[in-house]
Formats: structure tokens, sequence, C-alpha cells
């Protein structure tokens, strides 16, 4: 329902069990992560189509390449730190490269992650899976979106990859209306003065700041980008050509990600400003998510005043 | 197929091997030479294949994780009908079906696209854990190279075939004991490779992969084995039966010029004719 908290990563469990129903051919792999992945759901439905791997990632990736081109769909789960950064080669080589229908499924991206700290907080692996030949990245933003996604992974043939976070976020799109399309953006809210575009946990942060600019008489349309590659760039270039000024919010390194893919896509097409939000060419830290959120300034209020520098 | 015609099919995969590396003049002569004999036996006699139908589900599957050894994997693939061998003289040219590497997507009868070292074990797997799933009986046979076996993720996915005694899955080792900086034993030891693979819970042989009686008899006793999958560990010659090239690690990433290209083909000749 709206305004429930849920986070991302429960979203994809949730999402795996309901499809896993309809769809033999739907297999799970983790890397002994399945309790914090939440594919225990499936796990615990389906507990011949769920495979453990254990602590070797390279390895999972490997094995669900393998399996798809057997006619299995796998969903390869594991930490994005883990799916995007370490397995990065296998995930290029072995699945990339021969185009397999492998879907990763990366929980715990972004600084979100919390206590764990700086070395299971992912803030690369949007830019890193965006370059690989015909990868497509989602990054939803709410339970909704999530489950839309991996829904749409599923029926779509191709490698995928999938980011969902750790973090309890607000449900901000109505499930009785919300039509989920790769590689379609979402207008969430209109303005004239500016555009936000988010991807991620920040777009209802951003929603929250669009609604603080609004009470300095400033008006800011929210885009919510949940696909990164393929890009809508329709929907980018009207951007920059009705309020002619950008600011991409992420919970991502700014090098790479979000802002890199909006900034090509603009400069390319109808150049407007475009500041860049998100976690700033630094590694993050151990403390609570919500802490951490606004010390990196990726709340609504970070955002905000981010917003305000900048013009 | 007998022992003398597989014998005289692996001399038409050796002249394929060399033809196809002269032509492109880059690639890998020496492990694909080594290991000859043991794609020659895969295709022409162990596996359940139909060139006519390289994409029936049924199949069995191969994954050449040691890919550098591609001329090997084409020229077998060639001579067994699924494209012509007269492509082989393609190999590695710009617009060439035959990548450098095995690409699944545009060669027929290659399973997996591979090459970078240690991740092709991992995908074989995936295809046997995938027969066991879908119960299926097709068999996955999976060429490594024992330099490659330095890689880690050989070991994660040998864990998990033991895990899973995945009886339906064989490895064959090409331990021809030579790699780019060395022999294998100077560069950083896989010795005692049987005993590792025997740790991570498989069946072990111990053959000369040159030698087709070995290589026939091994394949036959991973066939009977249950409750386990079956390394093989093949002995092999480097650059076997091309004279300049036997046992030299210089050429396990070089092509021969025109004057050596004719040297080896005469040398594969005289092989050839030994057995008539």
């Amino acid at each position: 329902m709206l305004g429930d908290k849920i986070a991302t990563r429960d979203s994809y469990g949730n999402a795996l069990v309901e499809l896993g129903k309809e769809h033999d051919n739907l297999v799970v792999l983790d890397a002994d992560l399945a309790e914090a992945t939440k594919t225990v759901k499936f796990r615990n439905a389906f507990p011949d189509r769920h495979i453990d791997c254990g602590i070797a990632e390279a390895n999972m990736m490997g094995i669900a390449a393998g399996m798809s081109t057997a006619g299995f769909v796998p969903f390869a789960s594991s930490f994005a730190m883990f799916a995007a950064g370490r397995a990065f080669e296998q995930v290029r080589n072995a699945i990339g490269y021969p185009k397999l229908n492998v879907k990763i499924g990366a929980t715990h991206a972004g600084i979100s992650v919390g206590e764990d700290g700086a070395t299971h907080q992912c803030n690369e692996d949007i830019a890193l899976m965006r370059a690989i030949p015909g990868m497509v990245v989602i990054n939803p933003a709410d339970d909704v979106e999530a489950r839309a996604a991996v829904k749409a992974a599923f029926e779509y043939y191709g490698p995928c990859y999938l980011r969902f976070g750790r973090l309890a976020v607000p449900t901000i799109n109505d499930e009785a209306t919300y039509k989920f399309e790769i590689g379609k953006g979402v207008e969430l809210r209109k303005g004239t003065d500016l555009t936000i575009i988010a991807t991620g946990l920040p777009v209802s942060e951003s929603l929250e700041a669009a609604k603080m600019l609004e009470a300095d008489g400033i008006s800011a349309q929210v885009i919510n980008i949940h696909t990164i590659k393929p890009l809508d760039k329709d929907i980018v270039i009207e951007a920059a050509k009705s309020t002619g000024r950008i600011f991409t919010v992420e919970e991502h390194s700014i090098i790479g990600g979000l802002g890199s893919a909006v900034s090509e896509c603009v400069a390319e097409n109808h150049p407007a400003k475009v500041t860049r939000i998100g976690v700033k060419d630094v590694f993050g830290e151990s403390g609570p998510a919500k802490e951490l959120l606004k010390k990196y300034e990726l709340d609504a209020e970070g955002i905000y005043k981010q917003i305000k520098a900048s013009l | 197929m007998n022992k003398l015609e597989l014998q005289k099919k692996a001399v038409e995969v050796r002249k394929g091997i060399v033809t196809g590396v002269h032509s492109a003049k880059a690639g890998h002569p020496g492990g694909s030479l080594s290991a000859a004999d043991i794609f020659t036996y895969l295709y022409f006699e162990e596996m359940n294949i139909d060139p006519a139908n390289p994409k029936d589900e049924n199949r069995d599957r191969f994954v050449l994780s040691k890919g550098h050894t591609a001329p090997g994997l084409y020229s077998v693939l060639a001579n067994r009908g699924y494209f012509p061998v007269e492509d082989l003289k393609t190999l590695r040219h710009t617009g060439s079906y035959l990548q450098g590497h095995p690409d699944m997507k545009h060669i027929p009868g290659v399973d997996m696209s591979s090459g970078s070292l240690g991740q092709g074990l991992s995908t074989a797997v995936g295809m046997a854990l995938a027969a066991k799933m879908s119960g299926k009986d097709y068999r996955t046979y999976c060429l490594c190279g024992d330099g490659e076996i330095q890689e880690g993720q050989i070991w994660e996915a040998a864990m998990f075939a033991g895990h899973r005694k995945l009886d339906n899955l064989v490895v064959i080792v090409d331990n021809n004991n030579l790699q780019i900086d060395g022999s294998v034993a100077d560069v950083c030891s896989p010795y005692p490779i049987d005993e590792k693979f025997k740790a991570f819970n498989f069946h072990v042989i111990n053959i000369n992969g040159n030698d087709f009686d070995e290589i026939d008899k091994a394949f036959a006793e991973a066939k009977a084995t249950k409750g386990m999958p079956t390394a093989i560990i093949a002995k092999t010659l480097k650059g076997k039966d091309v004279s300049f090239m036997e046992n030299q690690a210089s050429w396990h990433g070089k092509a021969p010029n025109d004057e050596e290209y004719a040297i080896a083909m005469e040398d594969l000749r005289k092989v050839g004719d030994a057995l008539c």
C-alpha cells in the first residue's frame, strides 16, 4: 500500500515466490546469502529449485550461465558488491558476451547497507554493469516497482541486472494503476523550473525535496528512471528542453551511474546544465543507514540543500 | 570408430589446427595439438551429437574451458561436419565467425563461449546440474588446461560438482605440463592434480591423453561411475606430432610462418602415412 515501508530486497524475494508458482523453469541461485537477499522465501517455497553455491560468486555466475543454455531462467543473487564487483568478469564474459538469459539480483546496493561499512557498500555497480554491451540495468524505487521489475526481467529474454536495497523505503507507486516498462521513465511530479531525475532509494526522498523546493517557490519536476540502461532518452531530452536544468540523484557514485548516463544523453542531444547528486567519489563507512544517507546528503534535506546551493 | 580410424582422424584435426593458426598468423597451436586426440575421441566416438542439429536439447555438451585452444575445437567441429573445413583458414580474420576464442552465438557446435581461463568449468557444471534438475540424460564434458587450474574458480566449480554428485560431468585436464611462462611445475605447481580432484570428491583417472586405448577406457570408466563426477588427468605432449613444436612452451601462442607451416604439414603427412 502507498506509504508502507518495505525494503526492495523483500520485494525481490516475494516476487520470485509469485513467479516461481507459475514458471517451473525459474531457478534461484545464492552464494550463502539467502537470508539477506530474501531469496530464502523462494528457498522455503521451492527448495528443489533453489541452488546454494556457497561463498563462491564467480562460480555461481558460471553455473547460472550454463543452466540458462539448457532452458532455465536463473536469478543469481548476492550483494551488489559481489555480484557486480567480484564477479564482474564472469558476468561480462560468461553471461553478457553470449547474451544469456540470466538475471542478476543484486541486493544491499549503496551506502544504505549501513553498519557493514565501505567493503560492503557498492557504489560502483551501475557503472560496471551498464558498460557491458546488451546488459539491462534496473534500479527500482519501491516495493511496487521492484516486484514489477522482477516480473518484467523474467519476461525479457537476455541478461538483466536488478539492483535492490537493504533499507525499507516508502511505497510511492499505486499498484492498482502502476505500469512498469523496461526502459521507460516515469514522471512522478510536474514542474517548470528544474527537473530532478532520480533512481532507486532516493526517488521518494527526491519527491520530498521537491515539496520543500515548492515551499520556496521553486517548481521541480521529478522523474523516476528505474531503467538506467536502456535509458529513456526521450523523457530526459524533453526535460532538458522544458526546464533546462537537471539534477540527477542516485545512491551510487556520481561517476558512471545515472548522473553519467543522463549527462551523456543531454550533452549529445540537448545541452543543459546537469548537477550530479550521489556518492561523491568516496568510499562509504559504517553507521545506521539513515544517518549515512543524511551525512552523504541523499535524504530529502540533503537533496534539497544541494539543489538550492546550485541554483 | 576403431583405433586406426581415430588416429587418422586426429591427423586431419591436427592439420586443421596448424592450417588455421598459420592462416590467422596468431593463435595457440601447442595446447590444441596436445589435446587433439581428446577432441577427436569426444566428437567422433564419445559424445551423443548430431552436426545437422547442433542445438538438440538432448545432445551431450562440451565446454572448452581452455578456450585459447579454439583451433583444436574448430578443427574437430569442421572435420565432424558442423561447418566447412575450408573455413578454418578464416580463423581470427576480421569478419569471420571463427573468433579467437569459442563463440557460441556464431559457431555451429560450440555449446559455450569461453576463453577467460577458469570460467568454463562453472558453466559446464551449470549444464550438468540443469540435466539433473530437468531429468535429461545428456552428459557434459569440459576440457581444462593444467595451467588453467591455477585459477581459483576451477576449484569453486569442482567443490560444487563434487558436493552435488554430478556423475553426468567429466572434466578432462590436458596435462601437457607447459604454460606461457614455462613448466607448470616451475611457474606455480598445480601438482598433484589427481589428489586435488580426489579431495573435491571426484572419481579420478590418470591416463596418457595421446593414447586412444587409454582414452577409450577412461571415458567408459567415467560413464560407469555413479554418484560422483569424474576427472580424467590426461598426460599429453604439447605440440604433438609437429616436430619443432613438441614440448616447447614457446609454441603455446605463436603461429608458424610459411616455411614452418610447410614443415608442420609434412610432419603430419608422415604421421598419417605411417598409419596406412
